[in-house]
C-alpha cells in the first residue's frame, strides 16, 4: 500500500539557502495493506517530513514512493484523494462549527453524499450533539476527534497519523487509540508517527525506528528478540550457585545469571527449554515460586537503536 | 469549480465572524457613500444659486474641464463630488487587502493550512478561491455604496446634470471595470505577501503598499494636476487587466506549498 525506494529529502537552509540539511536519507520500506505501521523517532528525526512527502505535500529530493497505487510527485492529486492525514496539530477553523468544518473537507474531497458522511462521522466520534458549536469552544480531545473524523470523511485507503495522541490527556489519548484499533480491525492501512512507545507496541504490527534513515524495521516482538533474545526468570526460595552450570547444559540456553533468590536464563525457545529447566530445578530440590518471561520494553530497544547509531556515527 | 465555491464559502464564513474584518468591510463603503452626501446636503442651500461660475468666483480651468454649461451651484456640487469619485475606484483596491492579507498567513497561524493543502485542491483553485473571496465582498460593497451615493445625489443634487456627471462614461468605466480589476490586483498581491510572511499584521501592512501608487493618482487628480477622461480610464483598464493577469500567473508560479509549510514556525 505504501512503498518507498531510496526516498530522500534535503532542505536548503540559511539566509542564502547554501546549507544542505538532510531530513530524510534513503528511506526504503514497504507498508502492507491493512497494516498499522509505527514510525518512531526523536524530535527532528524527519518523521513529519516523511509523512508530508508520502501525502504529496512536499516533493522528495530523490528516490521514489508509491502510495495507494499512485506515484508521489506524479499523481499528487490522486494521492491526496486517497489518503487521510491527521496532522500533528488539529488545525481547525475555530470560528466555524464542527459540522461546517467537516462539511468543508467532505466537499473538498469530493465526497458524493456530504450530509451522510458528515453525520456518520460526527455521530461515530460522539460529536453530533455539539455539531453546531464553534470548534473554538471544544476541548483538545474533542478537536482531535474532529481532526480524525476529517481524515476519515472521504473513506481513504491509507491513513497517516502524525503524533495522534500528543498533548492529549490520558482519556482522550485512549479514545484515539481505541479508534485506531477499530480502523485496524476494519482493515485500513495506517502509517503513524509517535513518540509514545507503549502506544506503538499496543497498536502497531511493525515499527520502524528512524532518525534521518531507517535504523530498524520489524514487529516489536521480533525487534525485542533480535536485540535481546528471550529471557525467563525463575523466582526461587533460595539459590544454589551450582545450579548455574547444570542449567547452562540444557539445550537452547545461552546464558544464566544468578541473583539473590532468582535465576535469569537467556534462551532461544522458552517453550522447549522451560520444562527441562523446571524439571532439573525440582530434581535439585529448588523451591520454585514463580516463572515468567522478562519482556524488554520497546523503549529500551528504541534507545539502544538510537544510542547505538550515535555511537557508530561518532 | 466546486472546490472554489467551497473555499470561498469557508473564507466568508470565517471573515463575517471576524468583527475587525467585518468593520473594515462596512465602515469604508458607508463612510465614502455618506460623507459626500452629507457635504452635498450642507452645501445644498448655497448651491441653489443660479449665478454663473465666473460670478461665483470659481477658477476658469475648473469649469473648462468639467463644468461646461453648468451654473455655479451645479459646478460647485460637481467639483466637490469629483473629489470623492476616485474613492469608488479605490475602495475595491483597499477593502480586499484586509481579507486577502489574512487568507494564507491566517491559516498558517491556526495550523489549518496543512489539512487544506492535503486535499485534492489544485493551486489554481486555491488562489482563485482566496482571491475572489476577497474581491467579491469588496466589489459588492463598492457597488452598493455607489448605488446609495447615486440615490443621495438624485435627492440632494441641485439638478439632474450633477447626477449625469457622476454617471458619465468615464466614471462608469472606472467604477464598474477598473475598480474590480484593481481589486483582483490588490487581492493577488496581498495573497502573495500573505504566503510569504508569518504574521497577519505584517501581511496587511506590506500589502498596503499596493495602494500607494493609486493614492498618488488620487492626489494628483484632487489637485487638478491630471484630469481623468474616458480615454485615460480605458487605458488604465487595459493596463491594469494585463497587470492583474500577470500577477495571477506569477502567483501560481510563486505559490510554493513546500516553502509555505516548511518555513512556517
Amino acid at each position: 500500500m505504501i512503498k518507498t525506494q531510496g526516498l530522500s529529502k534535503t532542505f536548503l537552509i540559511g539566509k542564502k539557502h547554501d546549507t544542505a540539511l538532510k531530513a530524510v536519507d534513503e528511506l526504503t520500506l514497504e507498508v502492507h495493506e491493512g497494516e498499522v505501521f509505527g514510525f518512531l523517532g526523536p524530535n527532528g528525526a524527519g518523521k513529519t517530513t516523511t509523512v508530508r512527502m508520502l501525502t504529496s505535500l512536499i516533493r522528495p529530493t530523490s528516490g521514489s514512493a508509491i502510495v495507494a497505487g499512485y506515484q508521489v510527485g506524479k499523481d499528487d492529486i490522486d494521492i491526496r484523494r486517497n489518503v487521510g492525514l491527521l496532522t500533528e496539530s488539529p488545525g481547525m477553523y475555530e470560528r466555524l462549527s464542527a459540522e461546517k468544518n467537516l462539511r468543508i473537507f467532505a466537499e473538498l474531497y469530493d465526497v458524493p453524499d456530504v450530509n451522510k458522511a458528515v453525520s456518520k462521522y460526527l455521530s461515530l466520534f460522539g460529536l453530533w450533539e455539539r455539531r453546531a458549536d464553534a470548534v473554538g469552544s471544544f476541548s483538545k480531545g474533542m478537536r482531535q476527534k474532529l481532526a480524525v473524523a476529517r481524515a476519515l470523511v472521504h473513506e481513504p485507503k491509507v491513513l497517516f497519523f502524525d503524533e495522534p495522541t500528543t498533548g492529549l490527556d490520558p482519556e482522550a489519548a485512549r479514545i484515539v487509540r481505541d479508534f485506531i484499533l477499530e480502523f485496524k480491525q476494519e482493515g485500513r492501512t495506517i502509517f503513524m508517527t509517535t513518540h509514545n512507545l507503549d502506544e506503538a507496541e499496543k497498536l502497531c504490527d511493525r515499527v520502524g525506528i528512524f532518525k534521518q534513515s531507517l535504523l530498524a524495521l520489524d514487529s516489536p516482538a521480533n525487534l525485542r528478540q533480535k536485540m535481546f533474545g528471550r529471557k525467563v526468570v525463575f523466582h526461587l526460595g533460595g539459590v544454589d550457585p551450582q545450579w548455574a552450570a547444570l542449567i547452562e547444559e540444557v539445550e537452547g540456553v545461552s546464558g544464566v545469571e544468578l541473583l539473590e533468590d532468582k535465576i535469569v536464563v537467556s534462551m532461544t525457545e522458552p517453550e522447549t527449554s522451560n520444562p527441562l529447566i523446571t524439571r532439573l530445578l525440582v530434581e535439585q530440590g529448588a523451591d520454585i515460586r514463580f516463572i515468567g518471561e522478562v519482556r524488554q520494553s520497546l523503549e529500551k530497544i528504541y534507545l539502544e537503536m538510537l544510542h547505538g547509531n550515535e555511537t557508530r556515527q561518532a | 469549480m466546486k472546490h472554489i465555491r467551497t473555499i470561498i464559502g469557508k473564507e466568508w464564513a470565517e471573515v463575517f465572524k471576524n468583527k475587525l474584518v467585518l468593520s473594515v468591510l462596512l465602515i469604508m463603503p458607508v463612510l465614502f457613500s455618506l460623507l459626500p452626501l452629507v457635504m452635498l446636503g450642507v452645501t445644498g442651500s448655497s448651491a441653489q444659486m443660479s449665478i454663473s461660475p465666473e460670478e461665483a468666483g470659481l477658477p476658469p480651468e475648473l469649469f473648462e474641464s468639467f463644468c461646461e454649461g453648468m451654473n455655479a451651484g451645479e459646478c460647485t456640487q460637481v467639483y466637490m463630488l469629483n473629489q470623492f469619485m476616485l474613492f469608488f475606484v479605490m475602495m475595491p483596491l483597499i477593502i480586499p487587502v484586509t481579507i486577502a492579507a489574512y487568507s494564507i498567513v491566517g491559516e498558517k497561524t491556526t495550523r489549518s493550512l496543512e489539512p487544506l493543502l492535503a486535499t485534492p485542491t489544485t493551486t489554481i483553485e486555491l488562489l482563485v478561491a482566496k482571491c475572489f473571496a476577497a474581491v467579491i465582498p469588496a466589489v459588492a460593497a463598492t457597488f452598493l455604496s455607489f448605488i446609495i451615493f447615486n440615490i443621495g445625489i438624485r435627492i440632494l443634487g441641485v439638478s439632474p446634470r450633477v447626477l449625469a456627471y457622476v454617471l458619465s462614461p468615464t466614471w462608469l468605466v472606472g467604477i464598474l471595470l477598473l475598480g474590480p480589476i484593481l481589486s483582483v490586483m490588490s487581492a493577488m498581491f496581498a495573497i502573495f505577501i500573505s504566503s510569504r510572511v508569518n504574521d497577519p499584521r505584517v501581511a496587511e501592512q506590506i500589502s498596503g503598499v499596493m495602494i500607494v501608487p493609486f493614492m498618488a493618482v488620487f492626489l494628483l487628480t484632487s489637485f487638478g494636476v491630471i484630469t481623468l477622461g474616458i480615454k485615460a480610464m480605458i487605458a488604465a483598464v487595459i493596463i491594469c487587466a494585463c497587470l492583474a493577469a500577470g500577477l495571477f500567473y506569477l502567483g501560481t508560479l510563486i505559490f510554493d506549498r513546500e516553502n509555505i509549510l516548511t518555513k512556517w514556525k
